[in-house]
């Protein structure tokens, strides 16, 4: 890790056309040009043949050809940095995992495996492209970690530490074994399978005893693994039920899976009777899939420690003495000093010690305008601040911060959620009860009527009653749909939720980002149109979101130039263009310095954010700020009550404004609760939730809790990743239309849920009735079988139930 | 038909194999990433030194 070593040389050798510089493998000797790929050849070539080369000649295309940003990672070699992320892994080599940003195709995984040609003592780099991971091995001795990131970022790759480690290895074991378990019972099904069907052929053409008692032990010497095996997450699962004096769907599935073998195995033994081994390892493997289907849709799971480093900075800017020195933020302790510069979000809770600022705290608290902090005041981590550079003493770090708090309550809030038991899941555990009982009925009575025929109908009532349609149809209509979603911009993690979001009931929406843009812009200006260019002028001089609301409300508004401009953080701007003396700030700022003769003040609507502006003493213009209604607010909210939604609105943002955007979409002032905190809007939704499921819409951290405690959480767009993580649905396109879309969608979706069950279900009963009456024999309930599956999944596949194109 | 007293068993006996090699795989981390193999191989592996692997 000695900082002496050298950068990796680049030969030095620049692509012609792009700028970037060429890999040594790929260096041409005689040739004039060089380039870093062939694609870059292919454009030099075409753009020389065509008499263009006059722009490789314009000095702006020799601008950074990707953007740099120069970052020296040297944070990636403090020891600090190593505790956390770094494994040594035998060799005198050391192992880490770092989290690439822009990474999509064959030539990323080209690039980034290269860096062991490039560098030397680099031993290898492994890319994964869907998960963006890279792990790298290296020599210490020879490189370091940061000189790796740097090669990183200037192949286009800025690399971060890849925080969550220890929970992705646990998922990965999870997936591996899941996936174990479907191979081994996979295999184990349709070996069983093939020897029963060797059994009901036999049973015709008198097959002697002697092979069918071998056939019998063979489906048993098969059983006994995939019930052991694979089989055993459903005993164990419904064994801890039933010690916690609960039942869940695999009581009823474990119960079958039991009294089917041991009736089997029984039978096996004495040699008389039906074995049912074909269903139960059937029943296994089908079921197994069904849980990997909705395993898989419902991955990133929300682990508090991971979505607290996902909100704060991976690095904090130590101050120690005279120096400053980044560092991982992990590492602060209380009592420690930090930096925060304008624009950087805040890595720890605590006190200001030196300058004044702004800080944004909507993640936090849902609060649209930033507060003016000064020193002595406190700053908590997940803030931004976006005034002026700021000194932090650290008083709380880590999970012990506000938002690591909220962090906690929020996975505690979703283990509290009551799981969704799917319909299906509880319908195939009886019905196969049902079965097994009507099967041994069956038995019986043929027994007294025709001994001869009895073992037949018993078991073709079990054959074609399989239910593995009945198994399958919830878990692959929900795929489909959950896939035809994605498509349309709605990311469902928790397929289950569409079984809730498809029965009208409460749904809460949060307002700042969610019913509203999020962000502030001018809403009303009263002054004269000669006042616009000194207030831009003014306005560059200042970080306030105010000043960026005047931009982007003025594009084309010409640019005075200001001297003197100076900002009073919590005030506004003052300066003078033209020799006149303007002021543009707070009421309470203008009016110390201005008269106000036409009364502008009072101008402004009351819910909207009053700035005044002031030229030489006098006040000469007003503009109200808010944060405006998204555009489909209105007609989202209109069409859920349609469908029969109960709306209301539960934000943090101040009472009189959630009141003024109640009203204007047409919610009830009674469900319209604003000023709440996190801890709030939590105890609101749990209040609700006594009258029925609850739905909650939101978009940032403070709503998080709420969204991880509600029957169904659903994030939109632009929203903060700890809310995204606890919602189970996540709006891809901005605005509320997709919202009406999901919930329209879910009805679809639960509409052919209920279609494919019934089918199959009248299937089996039809088919019931046909074997205990006797009227067909275990060959042709064979065929029948497997021609229920197929329709459930011709169904699944052809419904409609989320449109691609809205 | 005795003949099935053998060829049952060494079916199974494939069948293991079988099972045992895509349990090796799994454990192996063979099906952790489905995509990113796909996209190496098209990569040339001509050039640069010997990487043990």
């Amino acid at each position: 890790m000695s900082p002496a070593v050298a950068e990796p040389t680049l030969a030095g050798v620049d692509c012609s056309h792009c700028g970037l510089p060429v890999l040594p493998g790929d260096i041409a000797p005689e040739a004039g040009q060089q380039f870093c790929c062939s694609g870059c050849r292919t454009a030099w070539a075409l753009i020389s043949a065509s008499g263009l080369s006059a722009y490789y000649e314009s000095d702006d295309r020799r601008g950074a050809p990707v953007r740099l940003s120069g970052r020296r990672y040297d944070e990636f070699d403090h020891p600090a940095f190593h505790r956390l992320y770094v494994q040594a892994i035998g060799g005198g080599l050391l192992e880490a995992e770092l989290y690439l940003q822009g990474v999509h195709c064959a030539s990323c995984v080209w690039l980034v495996e290269q860096v062991p040609l490039v560098i030397p003592g680099a031993v290898r780099a492994e890319l994964n492209v869907p998960r963006s991971l890279a792990r790298v091995q290296w020599d210490p001795a020879l490189t370091s970690l940061a000189a790796i990131a740097r090669f990183l970022e200037q192949l286009g790759y800025p690399s971060h530490p890849f925080r969550g480690g220890r929970a992705d290895q646990r998922r990965r074991a999870e997936d591996r074994a899941m996936l174990v378990r479907i191979g081994v019972s996979g295999a184990i099904a349709i070996n069983v399978m093939t020897v029963a069907l060797a059994l009901y052929a036999g049973w015709f053409g008198a097959m002697e005893p002697g092979y069918v008692r071998y056939f019998r032990w063979i489906s048993l010497g098969l059983t006994v693994p995939a019930i052991a095996w694979p089989g055993r997450v459903f005993f164990t699962s419904a064994w801890g039920a039933l010690r916690a004096r609960r039942v869940h769907m695999d009581v009823p599935i474990a119960i079958a899976l039991g009294a089917g073998f041991a009736r089997g195995a029984v039978n096996t033994v004495t040699d008389a009777g039906p074995i049912y081994f074909d269903g139960v390892v059937t029943l296994i493997f089908l079921l197994l899939v069904g849980r990997y289907l909705q395993q898989r849709a419902q991955r990133a799971a929300a682990d508090a420690a991971e979505l607290l480093h996902g909100l704060t900075p991976s690095t904090a800017r130590l101050v120690e003495g005279d120096s400053i020195d980044e560092v991982p933020s992990e590492s602060l302790v209380p009592g420690a000093v930090v930096e925060v510069r304008a624009g950087d979000p805040i890595p720890t809770d605590g006190q200001i010690v030196d300058g004044r600022s702004n800080v944004d705290r909507s993640l936090l608290t849902g609060e649209s305008m930033p507060v003016s902090v000064e020193p002595g005041d406190m700053v908590y981590a997940g803030t931004t601040n976006t005034g002026a550079t700021i000194r932090v003493r650290v008083t709380e770090a880590g999970e012990a911060t506000r938002l690591g708090r909220l962090l906690v309550e929020l996975e505690a809030a979703m283990g509290r959620r009551a799981p969704v038991v799917q319909t299906a899941d509880r319908l195939a555990g009886w019905f196969v009860a049902a079965v097994l009982i009507l099967a041994g009925l069956t038995y019986l009575v043929w027994h007294r009527i025709d001994p001869t025929v009895a073992l037949d109908h018993a078991i073709a009532l079990l054959i074609v009653t399989c239910p593995c349609a009945l198994a399958l149809a919830t878990p692959l209509t929900m795929t489909v749909a959950v896939g035809r979603a994605a498509k349309a911009g709605i990311l469902i993690r928790g397929a289950d939720a569409l079984e809730i979001l498809a029965r009208p009931a409460t749904m809460l929406l949060d307002k700042t980002g969610t019913l509203t843009e999020g962000r502030l812009q001018l809403m009303a200006w009263e002054g004269d149109e000669q006042l616009k260019p000194a207030i831009l002028a003014l306005e560059a001089h200042s970080n306030h979101p105010v000043a960026r609301a005047f931009e982007s409300a003025w594009p084309t508004e010409p640019r005075a130039l200001a001297t003197g401009a100076r900002q009073t953080l919590g005030g506004g701007v003052t300066g003078s263009v033209d020799g006149v003396d303007f002021a543009v700030g707070a009421p309470a700022f203008v009016l110390a310095l201005a008269l106000d003769p036409d009364h502008l003040a009072q101008s402004v609507p009351a819910d909207l954010t009053p700035v005044l502006v002031a030229a030489a003493g006098i006040v000469r213009g007003a503009a109200g700020f808010g944060d405006p209604i998204r555009p489909d607010s209105a007609a989202a909210v209109a069409s859920l009550r349609r469908l029969g939604w109960r709306i209301g609105i539960l934000s943090g943002d101040a009472p009189s404004v959630v009141a003024a955007t109640a009203e204007s979409l047409g919610v009830s002032a009674a469900d319209a609760r604003g000023g709440a905190t996190p801890e709030a809007k939590v105890a609101e939704v749990e209040r609700r939730l006594a009258a029925g499921p609850v739905v909650m819409v939101g978009d940032g951290v403070n709503d998080a809790p709420a969204i991880g405690r509600a029957s169904v959480g659903i994030g939109v767009r632009g929203g903060a990743e700890a809310c995204l993580a606890a919602a189970d649905v996540f709006l891809a396109r901005s605005g509320l239309t997709p919202l009406v879309a999901l919930i329209a969608g879910s009805e679809r979706t639960l509409r052919v849920i209920r279609r494919t069950i019934a089918v199959s279900v009248g299937y089996n009963i039809i088919g019931a009735g046909l074997a205990v009456t006797g009227v067909i024999n275990p060959l042709i309930a064979a065929i029948m079988m497997p021609v229920s599956s197929v329709t459930v999944i011709l169904m699944a596949w052809r419904s409609e139930t989320f449109r691609t194109k809205p | 038909m005795t003949i099935l007293f053998i060829l049952v068993p060494v079916a199974l006996g494939v069948v293991l194999i079988g099972v045992g090699a895509f349990v090796w795989a799994t454990r192996k981390g063979q099906f952790d990433d489905l995509e990113t193999p796909a996209l190496r191989v098209l990569r040339d592996d001509t050039e640069g030194p010997d990487r043990t692997r």
